[in-house]
C-alpha cells in the first residue's frame, strides 16, 4: 500500500454516534450555500453569453463570428446581450459582497476576523505550504497535501473573477458611455480600454475553459465533471478524501452534522448534469473558437 | 417678180450710176432699206426688208457697218443678190458661236432643223440692245419669254421634238425662281439660261451640260454658294461637288423648272421603285426578299425620305434606274456627324476592316422601319437598348466571345443595377442605358483615352446626369485635377463598378466599399478592421462608420484643408452624426489604431504589450501546474477508484451483516 492509499483509507478516529445512526449512504455534505450555487449559474451564464457576445467582435475576422453575430440578432442585439449580462455579472458581484458582509456581521463581526478566519478565501501560511506539498507531490516527493475547506487553485480562481470583474468591468464601461467618459479622458483611453477589455477578456475565457474546467472538472479523479458546485452536496466518501483537513476539523469540533443534507432526487441531478455538459461544451467550443482565431486565422 | 420687186430692182440700179461703186457706205443699203415698204419673197410670201434707221443707230451695233454682219454682200455690186445670206454674228461673237455650235440648238441648226433657233431667234436683228437694257430681247426679265416662245405648251419644238421636261414655262413661272423674277421682279433671279447656259445649251444627257447628273451641284452653288453651310444640316454638302455619286443631286429632290419645295412626284419618284419592290414576291439572285414595305417606311423616321435619297445611284436614264446600284446605302450622306463618330467607334473601326461581327447602322436602327429613339418600338428607345446591346453583348454572344477583359455577365448585372432597374422595371426612361455611358456612336474600349468610358473621362460621363457628384469629385484628393500622381487614381466605377452599380443604401455595397479603398489604402483599412466600426463591419452590419460616413464620398479632402470633413473644424461635427454626444475629446478616439506601432501610438502598444505579457504569464504558470497535475491526477484516481470501491464492497457486507442480524 502506498503512502497516499494509506492516506485515503485513514478512516477518522471516531465517527459521531449520531452519524452512525443516520443512514450514512444517503445523507451528502454540503458545500456551498443556495445562494452561493445560484450566484455561480448566473456567473455560468453571464460569462458565456458576455464571451460569445464580446468574441464575435474580437475574432470578427473568423466567418464563425459572422455566423454567430447573426444567429445572436446581429452586432446591436448581441451588443445588447453584452450589456444585460454585464448587468448580471455585476449584480452576482455585489450580490456575493454583500452576502460575505452580511456573514462577517453574522458570524465574524469584522473583516480581519473573516479574512483570517480557517474558512476564509484569503491566502494563508496553509496555501503556500499546500502549494509547495503539492508541487512535491506532482513531482513524486511526498504525499498529496491534507487540503482544507478552499485549496489555494480555488482562491486563486476566486480571486481572478475580483480581478476580471474589475478589469474587465471599468474598462466594459468606458465602452459603454464613450461619449461620457470623453468628457474626463482623451480619446485614445477608449483604445487603450478596447485593448484592455478584449486581452482581459481573452484571459478570463481562456481561464476559465481550459485551467478552471481542468482543475474542477477535467483532471481524472473528476472526470468528466464534478457538479458540486451545482448541487452543493457531495458524498461523504468523496469529500472525505477530498478535503481531509476540513472534514477532519469539523469532526473534531462536532460540526458535521450540520452539513449534512439529502440528496437530490435523480432528475435534479440529470437537470444539472445536462446544464454542465452545456456549459462545458460551449466553453469548450470557444476555446477551439480562440485557438482557430489566434493561430490560424489571426490578422 | 411683183410689182414692187420691179421698182425696187430699178431703183437700185439707178442707185448704182449714180453713187462710187467702191464706197459701200450704211447710206448706201439704206438707200433702198430706207423704204418701209420694201419686200422681198421668200417661198411665196412678201417679207419687209425695211431696216429701221433709228432702231440700228440706239442698237449695240449702232457704229457697225450693214456689210460687217451681211459679209457676203461685201463688194458686191447693186443690185446685190436676190437670196442675202443671214447676218453672221461669229465674225465678232467667236466664243459665243462656238459654244452655240456645241449646242443642242446648233446641232439642229446644223442638221437643219428649221425649229432650231439661230442668233437672232433671241437677240433679234438690226435692233440689238445691250442685255442689260430692259429693252432688249434677252434682258433677265424676258428670258422666260424668249425660250418659252419655243419651249411652252404646244408649239411645234413641244410636240415634235423630243423634249424630257413638259409644262417648262408655267412651272417655271410658278416655282420659286420664277415667282421671284416674274412676280418680284428680282432681276437676279434664275432665268433659264442661268441653268441651262446661254449658248451652249447642251441635253443633260450630255456629260459637259450644265444640267448633267454630276455638274448640277456646280450649277445651282452659281447662286447657292453656301448650300452647304445652311442647307438641312443632315446633307454633307461637301460631297455634292466632290463625289456627286454619293450624293442626291440638287434636282432629285428639288425638280427641274419646279423647285420650291422638296418634289418627288417624276423622275426618282417612290412609285417608280415600288413598282417592283412592292412585290412581296420580289427577291434578289440569292434569294434574299428585296420587298420593301411601303406602309413600315411611311411610319419610319424616313417617312419623307425617297428612295433615291438613300439609294443614291438609282439613275432615271436607266431603263432600270437601281441598275447602277454598285455599293449599299450609306447612311452618312445625311447622318455626317453621326458617321464620322462611328468611324472612330470600335464598332466603325471594325467595320472598316471587313469584320463579320462589327455592326454597321442598320445592326441598331435597321432598315426601312427606321424609327426614332423616341418611338416605344424602336429597338433603340432607352427600353430597349440594352436588349438591343446584348444582342451581340450577352455573354456568348459574338462580341462577348471576343471580349478579353474581366467585365462578364454585363447584361445580367446592368439588369440588376440601379440603372438596370430604374429602366427596366419602373420604366424611367431618363435613366442610363448602355448607350449613355458608352455612346451610341462613339463606343471605344476604356483603354481608349478618347473613350467615355475611359478613366479620365469616366467622372465626366457620370456626370452628364449625377450633377453636382462630378463637381465635389473634381475637388477631392481623388482627382487627377487635384492629386498628381503616378499612380492610378480611382474613378467613378472603382467604388460603384461598371455595370452591377448597386443602390449606395444597400448593405451589399455599404459593405464591399472598405475593400475597395482598401485596394490602394491597404494599410489604413487594415487598422480600420483593428478598431471597433472595422470589426462591427466586418460582421456584416452597416450600421457602424464605414470609410464614406468619416472621409465624404465624393468629396474626400486631406485632413488639412478646413473643408475636410475630418479637418480640425469640422471633425467632431462629423462624429457627432453618429455620436450625438461627441466632444472634442471624444474625436480624439483612434479610428485607424493599431497596436503594433509603439512610435505613433505607445500607449496602445504597451497596453497590448502589458496585456500579453499577463496573458502568457498565467497561462504558463497555470499550464505548467495543470500538465504536471496531469500525470499524478490520473495514478490518483486509481487509487481513489480501489478505495470507493473497497468502501462500497465494505458497506454492502456491513449491510449484508446488518440484514442478517435482523
Amino acid at each position: 500500500m502506498t503512502e497516499s492509499e494509506k492516506q485515503i483509507n485513514n478512516e477518522p478516529a471516531s465517527v459521531p454516534v449520531s452519524l452512525m445512526s443516520m443512514n450514512r449512504q444517503k445523507l451528502q455534505f454540503q458545500r456551498f450555500t443556495r445562494l452561493n450555487r445560484v450566484l455561480h449559474i448566473l456567473m455560468i451564464v453571464s460569462f458565456i453569453s458576455l464571451a460569445l457576445t464580446g468574441l464575435t467582435i474580437k475574432f470578427s475576422y473568423t466567418g464563425w463570428a459572422s455566423i454567430l453575430s447573426h444567429l445572436l440578432g446581429g452586432f446591436e442585439s448581441a451588443g445588447y446581450i453584452h450589456r444585460f449580462f454585464a448587468v448580471v455579472m455585476m449584480s452576482v458581484f455585489i450580490t456575493h459582497i454583500v452576502d460575505i458582509t452580511k456573514m462577517k456581521k453574522r458570524e465574524y463581526k469584522t473583516w480581519r476576523a473573516l479574512i483570517f478566519s480557517p474558512g476564509s478565501m484569503m491566502f494563508n501560511k496553509k496555501d503556500l505550504k499546500d502549494f509547495i506539498e503539492t508541487l512535491k507531490w506532482f513531482i513524486g516527493k511526498g504525499e498529496r497535501p491534507q487540503y482544507g475547506r478552499w485549496t489555494y487553485w480555488e482562491k486563486f480562481d476566486y480571486f481572478a473573477v475580483f480581478w476580471g470583474i474589475f478589469v474587465i468591468g471599468s474598462t466594459g464601461v468606458t465602452l459603454w458611455f464613450p461619449e461620457l467618459l470623453t468628457h474626463i479622458f482623451p480619446g485614445w483611453v477608449i483604445n487603450v480600454a478596447t485593448i484592455i477589455h478584449s486581452d482581459e477578456a481573452l484571459l478570463a475565457t481562456g481561464f476559465i475553459f481550459t485551467i478552471h474546467f481542468f482543475n474542477t472538472h477535467l483532471r481524472p479523479e473528476k472526470f468528466p465533471m464534478d457538479i458540486v458546485i451545482f448541487s452543493g452536496r457531495t458524498s461523504l466518501e468523496e469529500y472525505k478524501i477530498d478535503r481531509p483537513a476540513e472534514y477532519k476539523e469539523l469532526l473534531e469540533q462536532h460540526k458535521l452534522e450540520e452539513f449534512l443534507v439529502e440528496p437530490y432526487p435523480p432528475i435534479v441531478v440529470r437537470a444539472i448534469k445536462v446544464f454542465g455538459w452545456a456549459a462545458l461544451t460551449t466553453g469548450f467550443c470557444i476555446v477551439v473558437w480562440i485557438i482557430y482565431a489566434m493561430i490560424f486565422a489571426y490578422r | 417678180m411683183s410689182k414692187h420687186e420691179h421698182i425696187f430692182l430699178f431703183g437700185c440700179l439707178l442707185f448704182a450710176f449714180s453713187a462710187s461703186v467702191s464706197a459701200q457706205d450704211n447710206s448706201d443699203c439704206l438707200a433702198c432699206h430706207e423704204d418701209k415698204t420694201l419686200t422681198k419673197t421668200i417661198n411665196g410670201k412678201a417679207v419687209s426688208v425695211f431696216v429701221d434707221q433709228e432702231k440700228l443707230a440706239s442698237s449695240v451695233h449702232a457704229e457697225n457697218k450693214c456689210i460687217d454682219c451681211h459679209v457676203d454682200l461685201k463688194g458686191s455690186d447693186f443690185p446685190h443678190k436676190e437670196n442675202v445670206d443671214k447676218a453672221k454674228c461669229t465674225n465678232c461673237h467667236q466664243a459665243e458661236y462656238k459654244d452655240y455650235a456645241e449646242s443642242l440648238h446648233g446641232k439642229a441648226v446644223a442638221r437643219g432643223d428649221k425649229l432650231a433657233p439661230v442668233c437672232q431667234t433671241c437677240h433679234g436683228s438690226h435692233a440689238i440692245l445691250p442685255v442689260k437694257d430692259p429693252k432688249s430681247a434677252v434682258t433677265t426679265l424676258q428670258i422666260p419669254y424668249v425660250c418659252g416662245s419655243c419651249h411652252h405648251e404646244g408649239t411645234p419644238v413641244q410636240v415634235q421634238r423630243h423634249i424630257p421636261q413638259a409644262n417648262i414655262l408655267e412651272n417655271y413661272t410658278e416655282s420659286i425662281h420664277g415667282e421671284a423674277l416674274l412676280k418680284k421682279g428680282l432681276v437676279v433671279a434664275p432665268t433659264c439660261v442661268s441653268c441651262h447656259s446661254a449658248h451652249k445649251i447642251l441635253p443633260h444627257t450630255d456629260s459637259h451640260s450644265t444640267i448633267a447628273r454630276n455638274n448640277i451641284a456646280g450649277t445651282c452653288t452659281k447662286c447657292h454658294a453656301a448650300i452647304e453651310t445652311v442647307h438641312r444640316k443632315i446633307i454633307r454638302g461637301a460631297l455634292w461637288e466632290k463625289a456627286p455619286h454619293m450624293l442626291p443631286v440638287c434636282v432629285d429632290c428639288h425638280q427641274p423648272h419646279k423647285i420650291r419645295n422638296v418634289y418627288y412626284e417624276q423622275g426618282m419618284a417612290d412609285q417608280d421603285c415600288l413598282r417592283c419592290h412592292g412585290k412581296k414576291e420580289l427577291k434578289a439572285a440569292n434569294g434574299k426578299s428585296m420587298f420593301v414595305n411601303y406602309g413600315e417606311l411611311g411610319g419610319s423616321k424616313h417617312s419623307k425620305v425617297a428612295c433615291s435619297q438613300c439609294h443614291t445611284q438609282v439613275n432615271p436614264s436607266y431603263l432600270r434606274p437601281c441598275e447602277g446600284i454598285t455599293s449599299k446605302v450609306d447612311c452618312t450622306i445625311c447622318h455626317a456627324e453621326v458617321g464620322d463618330e462611328y468611324k472612330t467607334s470600335i464598332h466603325g473601326q471594325l467595320s472598316a476592316k471587313n469584320d463579320s461581327n462589327a455592326p454597321t447602322c442598320t445592326e441598331c436602327h435597321g432598315t426601312h422601319h427606321v424609327l426614332g429613339n423616341k418611338d416605344p418600338k424602336s429597338a433603340t428607345f432607352a427600353i430597349n437598348v440594352p436588349y438591343l446591346c446584348g444582342k451581340c453583348h450577352h455573354e456568348g454572344k459574338q462580341a462577348a466571345v471576343r471580349y478579353t477583359g474581366t467585365e462578364h455577365n454585363i447584361i445580367e448585372k446592368y439588369t440588376e443595377s440601379i440603372h438596370g432597374k430604374g429602366l427596366m422595371k419602373s420604366g424611367m426612361t431618363v435613366t442610363a442605358t448602355c448607350a449613355d455611358c458608352h455612346t451610341a456612336h462613339h463606343e471605344l474600349p476604356h483603354s481608349d483615352p478618347a473613350s467615355s468610358v475611359n478613366r479620365k473621362n469616366v467622372s465626366g460621363t457620370c456626370g452628364q446626369c449625377h450633377f453636382g457628384i462630378q463637381e465635389q469629385f473634381d475637388k477631392s484628393v481623388h482627382s487627377p485635377l487635384v492629386t498628381k500622381t503616378d499612380k492610378q487614381l480611382p474613378a467613378c466605377n472603382d467604388c460603384h463598378t461598371a455595370h452591377s452599380i448597386s443602390r449606395t443604401d444597400q448593405d451589399q455595397f455599404k459593405l464591399t466599399i472598405m475593400s475597395q479603398c482598401g485596394r490602394c489604402h491597404a494599410e489604413i483599412a487594415k487598422t480600420y478592421f483593428d478598431t471597433y466600426h472595422g470589426k462591427v463591419s466586418q460582421l456584416g452590419y452597416t450600421k457602424t462608420a464605414k470609410c464614406y460616413d468619416c472621409h465624404g464620398a465624393h468629396d474626400i479632402l486631406p485632413v488639412t484643408d478646413p473643408n475636410s470633413h475630418l479637418s480640425h473644424q469640422n471633425i467632431v461635427k462629423t462624429c457627432q452624426k453618429c455620436h450625438a454626444g461627441a466632444s472634442r475629446q471624444f474625436a480624439g478616439y483612434f479610428t485607424h489604431a493599431t497596436h503594433h506601432d509603439p512610435n505613433k501610438y505607445p500607449w496602445l502598444y504597451w497596453s497590448f504589450l502589458g496585456m500579453t505579457a499577463l496573458l502568457i504569464g498565467t497561462f504558463v504558470l497555470a499550464g505548467v501546474h495543470t500538465l504536471l497535475w496531469l500525470p499524478r491526477s490520473l495514478q490518483y484516481r486509481k487509487e481513489l477508484q480501489k478505495k470507493l470501491s473497497g468502501e462500497s464492497e465494505n458497506k454492502k457486507s456491513e449491510n449484508k451483516e446488518a440484514n442478517d442480524r435482523e
